[in-house]
């Protein structure tokens, strides 16, 4: 059991991001704290009205706005799942989950909230309104559908609510058809989208008006994006990452997990995906072309002189900006235990744009100095500060998710505890 | 040398492996990471090497065939071994998930294709964990018959979702299995018979063989009669409980 105890110690969690579909705020999460910035308001905004009922206990590992911009999710470590009113920034409903949850997705009608636990099941419940027209959450989520016994990593609703994606740690994408009434269990399997040697860390649509479906697009810790038609399973395309090693002259960082994709976001309604590598300090702008179903890369977009290395990324509908966040829940072997994050922006993100992409200097981000104060809890974070929070992130998700090898030796030494074998000696 | 290891786990008079160097723990946790390598897509199954004197190449060009019959722990491989020559233009594969017993099988069909040429080309195994990785194996819809006979039980309800039936790996083997498709399910322990009969019942794209197909189906009495399992039930007298299930298309309600 020392791995265990091992695994515990070097458990933390990346900071998040999400934006509103129509850019009217942005939250950040990091550790258990939810910080949310009113940017049509420019204010920053004081969360729940029970602050003791709605707050998490345990590092947030999920959020999400809703599609149409009404609901905001949040999920995590505590095994609860919170869903805010996004006009009032009120708690409309927890939901309580046996396990640990990784990943939540609110289907495009805005009806259902789906979230998935570490043991590979997807929940569902429905969000009602009551006769006062307030809305409410049906508290007693129903399973969906299962990965067997696998993390679930990312989950996705198709732009057209058609299908319900879900990634795992074991290379695998299922694409499940949305049945009419999702509390009866998804059970009909639309295709599943094969082809990654690696856990697959992240998912999102690539739609236009014009090509209204969309391709999926999926990033993994085999270091490529692939293209997907998630109708059909088929693999359209791949971008690898690790071809493009030279262009990235990485900071030195050795061993596995060097150019594992960690988050990618898709610009709604556009061709554009950012793309976020681990060590990498900046993102990957690629450009999908969807009725030829490739991918490209425009450019490289660095970030100067800091080892910031993203841990998630957010944009809001029709924005040429795109928001990303650096950072853990805590930090061990420093003095500080606090969690560390630290918020950047980038212009020029949408295809239809002749702005070059650029990071934006700190004073011309929206809600300028304080929305940082408030979103990063503190305007000054360290350079070393946010180095180690790269490590120990970039340890984290390798603990996490790359399978463990033991040896043969290993192997028989551990199988001398098991009861036949006791019996045997 | 090399003769004399044969001849030891060989018998000699039949040229078959002796089940006595296989013997394997029963249980195995299938729940922990494999280790084994899995095809990383159907397109990625090495169908010459299974079926060496059908697919010649291993580039599978122009040949379409695909495997149609699957048995998931198959064991040591008695229902295989009847299944190919009564049905021996299709393709079958055992799917077993302890590595001692899928050498034994592989031995096995290896000798009977010595023995009698021509024959037992049909059929073959893969050390694999089903419950995982099914959907690398099989494309959607690709399969016509799947047989889940006398699985590990799993007795403690803390253990239940260890179950090769399952309501949400039901959904995978709906996804493989072709529409008209028959999954067939059989134990001696009542209360696994009870749980997977009621799986299955509650699977909106299963629906129960009416009992005279199931008489007219020559498949049935191999589940007892060709399998190590079954012999050992019918040898104590013992009871077996058996479903078998219709793939059918989800209403559209």
């Amino acid at each position: 059991m020392e791995e265990g105890e091992g695994n515990r110690e070097v458990e933390v969690a990346p900071a998040l991001v999400a934006v509103h579909p129509s850019h009217s705020s942005v939250v950040v999460a990091v550790a258990s704290d939810l910080r949310v910035y009113d940017l049509s308001g420019d204010r920053p905004v004081t969360l729940g009205d029970e602050p003791g009922r709605s707050n998490h206990s345990d590092s947030i590992r999920a959020i999400r706005y809703a599609p149409d911009g009404e609901l905001f999710v949040s999920a995590g470590d505590d095994k609860r799942v919170n869903v805010w009113s996004v006009d009032s920034w009120r708690c409309i409903g927890t939901v309580c989950c046996e396990k640990r949850v990784s990943s939540v997705a609110i289907s495009p009608n805005g009806l259902y909230v789906c979230f998935a636990d570490k043991f590979g099941v997807v929940w569902v419940v429905s969000v009602e309104k009551d006769d006062a027209d307030q809305q409410f959450v049906k508290d007693k989520p129903t399973p969906m559908l299962a990965h067997y016994c696998s993390i679930i990593t990312s989950l996705a609703f198709s732009p057209d609510g058609r299908f319900l994606v879900s990634a795992d740690r074991d290379s695998k994408i299922r694409v499940s058809v949305v049945p009419k009434e999702p509390l009866k269990g998804a059970h009909e399997i639309q295709s599943f989208c094969l082809g990654h040697s690696e856990f697959v860390s992240c998912l999102d649509f690539v739609y236009t008006s014009e090509y209204s479906k969309g391709l999926l697009v999926s990033g993994s810790g085999d270091s490529t994006v692939r293209l997907w038609d998630c109708e059909t399973g088929s693999l359209l395309d791949i971008f690898d990452v690790g071809s493009k090693v030279d262009d990235f002259a990485p900071n030195g960082v050795e061993g596995e997990m060097h150019y594992v994709v960690t988050d990618l976001c898709a610009s709604p309604n556009d061709t554009r995906i950012a793309v976020a590598v681990q060590s990498l300090n900046g993102i990957v702008l690629l450009n999908c072309d969807l009725p030829g179903k490739t991918l490209s890369i425009i450019m490289v977009v660095r970030i100067a002189g800091e080892a910031f290395i993203p841990t998630s990324l957010g944009t809001g509908s029709g924005q040429n900006l795109m928001w990303m966040v650096a950072g853990v829940s805590k930090l061990t072997g420093l003095d500080s235990t606090l969690p560390i994050v630290l918020v950047k922006t980038m212009t020029g993100f949408r295809s239809n744009t002749d702005q070059e992409p650029t990071v934006q200097p700190s004073n011309e981000i929206p809600g300028s100095l304080k929305l940082l104060e408030h979103l990063q809890g503190s305007l000054q974070v360290e350079g070393p500060a946010i180095s180690a929070a790269a490590n120990a992130w970039r340890l984290a998700m390798c603990n996490l998710m790359v399978k463990k090898q033991y040896s043969a030796e290993t192997r028989e030494f551990r199988k001398r505890t098991r009861n036949d074998k006791k019996a045997a000696q | 040398m090399q003769e004399k290891v044969v001849g030891s786990t060989h018998s000699k008079t039949t040229g078959l492996p002796r089940k006595r160097f296989y013997r394997a723990r029963a249980h195995s946790n299938p729940l922990s990471d494999s280790h084994f390598p899995v095809p990383l897509c159907p397109g990625q199954f090495d169908y010459s090497l299974h079926y060496p004197q059908l697919f010649p190449s291993s580039s599978n060009n122009g040949c379409v065939k695909k495997i149609q019959f699957a048995d998931i722990g198959c064991g040591f491989g008695g229902l295989l071994v009847s299944l190919s020559t009564l049905f021996p233009e299709t393709l079958m594969i055992g799917m077993e998930i302890r590595d001692k017993v899928t050498e034994y099988v592989k031995e096995r069909i290896s000798a009977l294709r010595t023995t009698n040429p021509g024959q037992y080309q049909n059929i073959s195994v893969v050390r694999t964990n089903s419950m995982k990785y099914i959907p690398n194996y099989f494309e959607k819809g690709q399969l016509t018959k799947m047989f889940f006979l006398f699985p590990d039980p799993h007795f403690k309800e803390k253990n239940h979702r260890r179950r090769v039936i399952s309501p949400h790996l039901l959904d995978e083997y709906a996804y493989t299995l072709a529409v008209g498709g028959i999954i067939y399910t059989i134990t001696d322990v009542e209360e696994l018979g009870e749980w997977m009969e009621s799986c299955l019942d509650e699977h909106p794209m299963f629906e129960a063989v009416s009992e005279e197909e199931v008489k007219a189906d020559p498949v049935v009495n191999l589940l007892t009669s060709a399998t190590e399992e079954g012999q050992k039930v019918a040898r104590n007298g013992g009871k077996t409980f058996r479903a078998i299930y219709r793939r059918i298309s989800p209403s559209s309600s």
